[in-house]
């Protein structure tokens, strides 16, 4: 169970939390004009390194704030708190 | 005679309560203080076991929790599964047997098994058993291993309970070590958490006669406690084990008896800022033949038996070690009385002070003992030269062996510390730590005394500066006797043939001999990890920690690797066993599976209604059963009172929120695939959400209650997930669009009032407000009073007839609920549950999550084409277009007349060509007894379906084909002319 | 290949077990053959042997990194069983049960497969219609499934004592699936590794994969890079399920795969207590009792991506509630060892076995549940290698399925987030 430091309510036990899958690039906004392989590529293949990786993590029993940390996935040390993208 | 082998004085154990209890149906009596192991010793019980194979007589070889010989467990109110002999500790009433023999470890019946140890080597199963067919040996075997009996009812005095804490420093290991870091960090006001696995605090200071500062250790022990529990932010927990280490510095802590008589045991959670491990050395066994014979004993146990228990485990003994350690406890016997017939030291230089501490007692340098002898107990031992191969025969009945220490860094390894060899004392070494803890005393490797409160205190000083705590001047460690320094010569075991070597045991335990570590080498099982799973060693309830790293030294032998190349198996939590209850604590039934209620339960139950486990753990009345009724009869009475007359439903677990901002438009239009930015104030759409990769996420109604100001329902089972997945879109893709979303499921409460005569209901009850259908029509919302509650009223329908959707504040709920009860009693008002909703909309084949939807429909699959917009972009839509980019035929939605109109066909049942035995074209997604056709109808997802209607098609339920015509999927008021009414 | 047998170990006996030869030679490490497999575990082994015994091909090398068998072979918790949802995926696990039935005579090695049944424990009514349309899927394809009342259940599952009238979730019904097993992971690493080799196929452990290399004229495959130099090959598989894009990102290929942690755990050793296989969908919860006396249950995998192995506290208390609401009894029984295993999986859940974009460039992954399709997966794999076309079995589990987003969803409705 991770100690997570959420932006606004500080370090709370991963309990609270939910976690929200690899950060992606930006949703774009209009996905019309990418090709097939393109944007099948950005629903289906996510970054999967052993090693830093940034996700997103909802503090959904807490303030509900979405946010990015950097977690080693082969230690689950947490790099960095992380900014958010806002 | 009674305890003819306890001494007459001395120990630590409290002779004014003596104690009563049986082992394998005798009766005893020990004393308070005493384990089970110390107490059968002080009665002279040597033989406690039968081994797990081979059957061969086991004694006591450990005094803690590392004994791997001697596991027993415990009958009557104390029922419990396998216990090492040397952790119960005795109390009134006590009864205990030996585990895997019977009748009793002195006459075992399976220890014919050792008439046949030959043909049982390790990994003998993989090479037979096989013919005819394992299962006809499987029975027997099972019955043949397991060692204890589970426990059959969980009797105990109080139940399980969690606490968690916080602190600056966890030590784990009240022994010398710990106890002088927990003393300075605790003086200088640090949040210290003390956690020691045994009985009273002082670990290995407990066996040892010792003195430190010129007292007692016992004095010492008492004094540095009686400080640390008086002060503040100071914890300390006996009998607790810290078992796990897990992320972020989460340490794992189970309290086998905590002082409050209501609870049973107490687990911890505790998140420390630093974690020390104070965890000491674990001594290892030495290897050679018939080493497992009862009478040979760790010395450290034995030291442990003399000064703590006051027990002689023995008469003569013969002390066999590759080490310095075992010299004191040779002093400590013969202090004792026991006689030391010989110091056996398979090293050929020894120090001069060793020598000159024997007194008298024969020392057999550069010897080994190759075998014991005795049955039932050691009454011999045969020694042989390593220089000359000669041999010679003692006459013993004690055995006590040491190969050494191992520093004790399972916690560390858990913690992925890093190990590296230590050649100086032939053991593994914690190198660098990962997370934030720091290993102190014997189990940072310092084997000495003064080494070790050296090390405690100026670890512990460092400790206080990283976590920037003042602390006060750490002074002097506290003095002690005169020690010599710890060496040793590995000895990973006596040589000898295939014969002895088939008999000196690696792994107690499991039965694990050199013969198998050798053999597994043989057949290409090289590697720690292999010999491991090959032979089984390490893998038993002690995890091999008297024997694991002799397995290296095996490998190390047989194959010319290093024991820095060989390394060791990974280890594992729990570091002892744990009780699963313990692991719970008291989330038990409703706690752990928390459910939700609406504010009518009560109503519903007083009404005999059938509860439901809805999703997302909702409690919803599925139907309400009159007497005498068949469940069917129930579900069509519900039916066709909303069909002619009026039904009214508790719809408070629908999904609800309300979506507010400057761009709360915008982001409805990306949500749903129908457009919502044009809706007008007042007005609700229904709509469809995909998920971006083009799944149906969800349904519902969405209304518009002011500019920028939404109010979105969702279906019951999904709104969490559905909470999650607009949050999750706003805040990480479009972070700069100005939306706010309010769950508010459970503020408002909704009854849907749902037939023809529901309109002349809902005006009865909302006298004040214009409901008919100009002024509030289909998909319409308004704010008025019912039945002098404010409240809204929304017309939307799911079962297809006219509906108005009363939506108040859920604390109004139960009172709006009872009037419109009392006013619909003229009307004939039925409550109506799932099973009617059901019928209700297959009738009218409206959509259901969990049934038509079953991850390959989209829309246009299930005839809503028309939902799915132009606009250029909604979630899905990119996705929708390259799976039908193909143009090859799809699962549709059709209607199904089953051919004999009574019979009715399991949901899910398949469909396939000619109702043939092969893959299926579809299936059957819902099937009722319609109360307005009188007869069976299904749903279902047909290939190409809406090009078949007319077709008669072949259902398979197991081997039965039952045929039924597709039709549209719609049986009542194709036009919707009654909800538009 | 040396006999094993009854004989052959009481002969064995007389000369004390000096004389059994090795189950797989360490040969020397060439520079060239016909197919690499990378990873040693079991679809990789069992790949290696039906090369050679069903396609002649010998000329094979295993490349594994650590110790023959150590990832998720040696780390699960032996269900075998083909009761699943879909049409594309049932006749799959259906082969793969008909092989490992087999497979002790086979392979001359004990697996102690022993058949169990499975049993789900159902506690609501959405379960239970999931589990009867597994029901009638699976007979249109051989795998059996049949209903039992809370009684017979209780009957074939003495400790379940929980989930009665007045519980939380009561049970409502046990649904049987009487061809499910269970059997030693070791062994059947161990069996296929020792008749692959006897049937020439080099197994070489301590070496690991560093790079895959395309330099094949038209962009193929040619071979790997690995710590002990470089090997050179025409055909190269992909089988160390859980690191897959570790080795695919090295040539570029995007896969559709995520790596996660998934527990489990044992109890200590007792005397006989479940003799079948107990699943328990609506809580989470799954257990068997091993021919040691160890139960050995599991339970949800862990959120997020992870290489870990190792545990999670919420998550395992979670899986330890569900035991124990059902298993009341279980409260004394003590944790003996708990781990994990880093398993891969694709974005619809359902396995890969493809041939890729890259000439020669075969890869067998997102398994979640592998150790039952172990045959058929090695069996299947070993087809598409030796002919470059995929085996009808496996032809819904190619890559090909996420050019159009033909997703196979076996669990739920949606796709992983």
């Amino acid at each position: 169970m991770l100690n997570i430091n959420c932006p606004f309510c500080g370090a709370r036990n991963e309990s609270e939390f939910i976690h929200g899958g690899a950060l992606k690039p930006r949703r774009s906004e209009t996905p019309q004009e990418l090709d097939d392989d393109a944007w099948i590529d950005y629903l289906t293949v996510p970054p999967n390194p052993i090693g830093p990786l940034e996700e997103r993590w909802w503090h959904v029993r807490g303030c509900g704030k979405w946010f990015t940390l950097c977690r080693d996935t082969l230690t689950h040390q947490i790099l960095q708190p992380g900014d958010d993208q806002a | 005679m009674s305890n003819q082998y306890r001494q007459p004085d001395g120990g630590l154990i409290d002779r004014s309560q003596l104690i009563e209890f049986r082992f394998n149906g005798k009766s005893y009596q020990g004393y308070r203080g005493d384990s089970l192991a110390a107490a059968l010793l002080a009665n002279g019980v040597c033989l406690t076991a039968r081994s797990f194979k081979y059957h061969r007589p086991r004694g006591i070889i450990g005094a803690g929790y590392e004994e791997p010989a001697s596991l027993v467990e415990l009958v009557g109110d104390e029922e419990s599964g396998n216990q090492p002999i040397t952790r119960v500790m005795i109390r009134p009433g006590l009864s205990a047997r030996s585990v895997n023999c019977w009748p009793s470890p002195q006459f075992d019946l399976m220890a014919v098994n050792q008439l046949f140890a030959r043909l049982l080597p390790a990994a003998f199963y993989y090479k037979t058993f096989k013919w005819p067919h394992w299962k006809l040996y499987e029975p027997s075997i099972r019955r043949a291993a397991g060692l204890a009996t589970a426990p059959a009812r969980c009797l105990h005095r109080g139940h399980y309970e969690t606490r968690h804490a916080h602190c600056d420093v966890l030590i784990a290991g009240a022994g010398p070590a710990g106890l002088l870091a927990a003393l300075h960090a605790g003086r200088s006001g640090a949040r210290v958490i003390l956690a020691d696995d045994g009985v009273e605090p002082g670990g290995s200071l407990l066996n040892q006669r010792v003195t430190v500062d010129n007292k007692s250790a016992r004095a010492w022990i008492d004094a540095v406690v009686a400080e640390l529990d008086a002060l503040p932010g100071f914890t300390r927990l006996a009998e607790a084990s810290v078992w796990a280490y897990r992320e972020d510095n989460l340490l794992m802590i189970n309290q086998r008896t905590p002082r409050e008589d209501s609870i049973f045991q107490r687990g911890w959670r505790v998140r420390a800022k630093r974690v020390v491990i104070a965890c000491g050395a674990l001594e290892r066994n030495l290897v050679f033949a018939n080493n497992d014979r009862p009478g040979v004993m760790l010395a450290s146990a034995v030291q442990a038996y003399l000064n703590r228990f006051a027990v002689r485990p023995g008469r003569r003994a013969v002390v066999f070690t590759n080490n310095s350690g075992a010299y004191a406890v040779a002093a400590d016997l013969r202090a004792n009385g026991i006689d030391v017939a010989a110091m056996v030291d398979s090293r050929a230089r020894i120090d001069a002070a060793l020598r000159d501490g024997l007194a008298g007692t024969p020392l057999f340098a550069n010897h080994v003992i190759e075998t014991t002898h005795g049955r039932g107990r050691v009454n011999g031992v045969t020694l042989r030269d390593n220089a000359s191969g000669e041999k010679r025969r003692l006459d013993c009945d004690l055995v006590v062996v040491s190969g050494g220490w191992n520093p004790n860094l399972h916690l560390f390894s858990q913690a992925r510390g890093r190990l590296e060899w230590n050649a100086e004392i032939a053991s593994y070494s914690a190198a660098e730590a990962i997370q934030q803890c720091l290993c102190i005393g014997a189990a940072a490797s310092h084997f000495t005394l003064s080494q070790v409160f050296a090390d405690a205190l100026a670890r512990a000083q460092e400790l206080l500066t990283a976590l920037e705590i003042d602390a006060p001047q750490a002074g002097n460690p506290p003095q002690c006797d005169a020690e010599v320094d710890y060496a040793i010569e590995p000895l990973w075991h006596v040589a000898g043939d295939q014969r002895l070597a088939a008999k000196s045991f690696i792994d107690v335990q499991n039965d694990v001999t050199l013969a198998d570590v050798q053999l597994a080498i043989r057949e290409g099982f090289g590697t720690v990890e292999h010999v491991k799973r090959y032979t089984t060693a390490g893998m038993g309830i002690d995890q091999g920690k008297t024997g694991n790293l002799n397995v290296v030294g095996a490998i190390a032998g047989a194959t010319g690797a290093t024991p820095a190349e060989i390394g060791t198996t990974t280890f594992r939590s729990p570091y002892v066993p744990i009780e699963f209850g313990v692991l719970t604590g008291i989330r038990e039934e409703s706690v752990y599976l928390p459910y939700r209620h609406t504010p009518l339960t009560a109503w519903h139950k007083a009404s005999g209604a059938c509860i439901y486990e809805a999703g997302a753990r909702w409690r919803r009345p599925g139907y309400y059963p009159q007497a005498g009724e068949s469940f069917q009869q129930t579900v069509n009475r519900e039916s066709l009172a909303v069909r002619e007359g009026v039904g009214v439903y508790d719809g408070a677990p629908l999904g609800k929120f309300e979506i507010k901002g400057r761009d709360a438009a915008r982001f409805l239009d990306t949500l749903y695939t129908n457009r919502f930015a044009n809706l007008q104030r007042g007005r609700g759409r229904y709509g469809i959400m995909l998920s971006d990769d083009g799944m149906i996420l969800d349904d519902g109604v969405s209304f518009k209650l002011a500019d920028h100001h939404y109010l979105m329902s969702t279906s019951t089972g999904n709104a969490d997930r559905i909470n999650q997945h607009m949050e999750f879109f706003l805040q990480t893709h479009r972070p700069d669009w100005q939306v706010r979303i309010t769950t508010v499921t459970t503020q408002w409460a909704n009854a849907t009032l749902c037939g023809p005569r529901a309109r002349e209901l809902a005006q009865l009850l909302a006298p004040g407000a214009d409901l008919s259908n100009e002024a509030l029509p289909f998909m319409a919302m308004l704010e008025t009073e019912v039945a002098g509650i404010p409240a809204r009223i929304c017309r939307v329908s799911f079962t297809g007839e006219l509906s108005f959707e009363i939506n108040v504040w859920s604390r109004h709920f139960a009172s709006l609920w009872e009037r419109i009860m009392a006013a619909g009693e003229t009307f004939g008002i039925m409550p109506i549950g799932s099973e009617a909703n059901h019928v209700l909309r297959v009738e009218k084949g409206f959509l259901s999550l969990g049934h038509e939807v079953d991850g390959t429909a989209d829309p246009y699959d299930l005839g809503l084409g028309w939902i799915m917009s132009d606009k250029p972009d909604y979630l899905g839509k990119r996705a929708v277009q390259i799976r039908r980019a193909g143009g090859e035929p799809r699962r549709e939605l059709v209607g199904l007349l089953i051919e004999d109109p009574q019979r009715l066909v399991e949901e899910s049942a398949p469909i396939t060509p000619q109702g043939r035995r092969e893959a299926s074209e579809g299936f059957v997604s819902a099937c009722v007894w319609s109360v307005v056709q009188q007869r069976s109808i299904a749903l279902a997802l047909l290939l190409d379906g809406r090009q078949r209607i007319g077709e008669t098609v072949y259902i398979r339920m197991q081997d039965e084909v039952i045929r039924a015509e597709v039709t549209r999927p719609c049986f009542h008021d194709p036009d919707g002319k009654r909800l538009r009414g | 290949m040396q006999q094993y047998s009854l004989f052959s170990l009481a002969r064995n006996a007389l000369s004390h077990h000096r004389n059994w030869a090795q189950a797989w030679r360490s040969p020397e490490l060439k520079t060239r053959y016909d197919v690499i497999i990378i990873g040693a575990g079991g679809h990789g082994l069992a790949c290696a042997y039906y090369l050679a015994k069903n396609h002649g091909i010998h000329n094979v090398a295993v490349l594994e990194r650590g110790w023959l068998g150590g990832g998720n072979i040696a780390r699960n918790t032996v269900t075998i069983r083909s009761n699943y949802m879909r049409d594309e995926s049932i006749p799959f696990y259906v082969k793969s049960v008909a092989l490992y039935e087999g497979l002790t005579r086979e392979l001359n090695y004990n697996l102690m497969y022993s058949k169990r049944s499975m049993i789900d424990v159902v506690q609501t009514y959405p379960k239970l219609r999931e589990i009867k349309r597994r029901m009638m899927n699976g007979a249109l394809h051989g795998s059996t499934y049949q209903r039992i009342d809370v009684a017979e259940l209780r009957r074939r599952i003495p400790p379940l004592t929980g989930g009665g009238a007045d519980s939380r979730l009561p049970i409502i019904a046990g649904m049987v699936h009487p061809e499910a097993a269970v059997c030693r992971h070791d062994a059947v690493a161990w069996s296929f590794a020792r008749a692959a080799d006897a049937r020439g196929v080099e197994i070489h452990q301590n070496t690991a994969v560093t790079k895959l290399l395309r330099e094949g004229s038209n962009g193929e495959i040619s071979g790997v890079e690995t710590n002990r130099g470089r090997i050179n090959a025409d055909k190269v598989a992909v089988v160390v399920s859980g690191h897959t894009t570790s080795i695919t990102d090295t040539v570029g290929l995007r896969l559709p795969l995520k790596s996660f942690n998934l527990t489990a755990f044992v109890s200590e050793p007792v005397k006989p207590l479940i003799d079948v296989v107990v699943n328990c969908p609506d809580i989470g919860v799954y257990l068997s009792q091993s021919d040691k006396g160890e139960l050995v249950i599991g339970g949800a995998p862990d959120p997020g991506q992870s290489f870990r192995r190792d545990i999670k506290q919420q998550v395992f208390e979670d899986t330890v509630c569900s035991l124990l609401e059902l298993f009341p009894s279980f409260k004394r029984l003590k944790l003996m060892r708990q781990w994990g295993g880093t398993l891969d999986i694709a974005h619809d859940a359902t396995p890969i076995v493809s041939a890729t974009d890259i000439p020669g460039l075969f890869v067998s992954a997102g398994w979640w549940g592998g150790f039952k399709a172990v045959p058929a997966g090695g069996y299947t794999l070993a087809h598409l290698i030796a002919k470059n076309e995929p085996h009808p079995l496996i032809v819904p589990f190619s890559l090909q399925r996420f050019k159009r987003l033909e997703f196979i969803l076996e669990a739920g409705t949606t796709t992983v987030t």
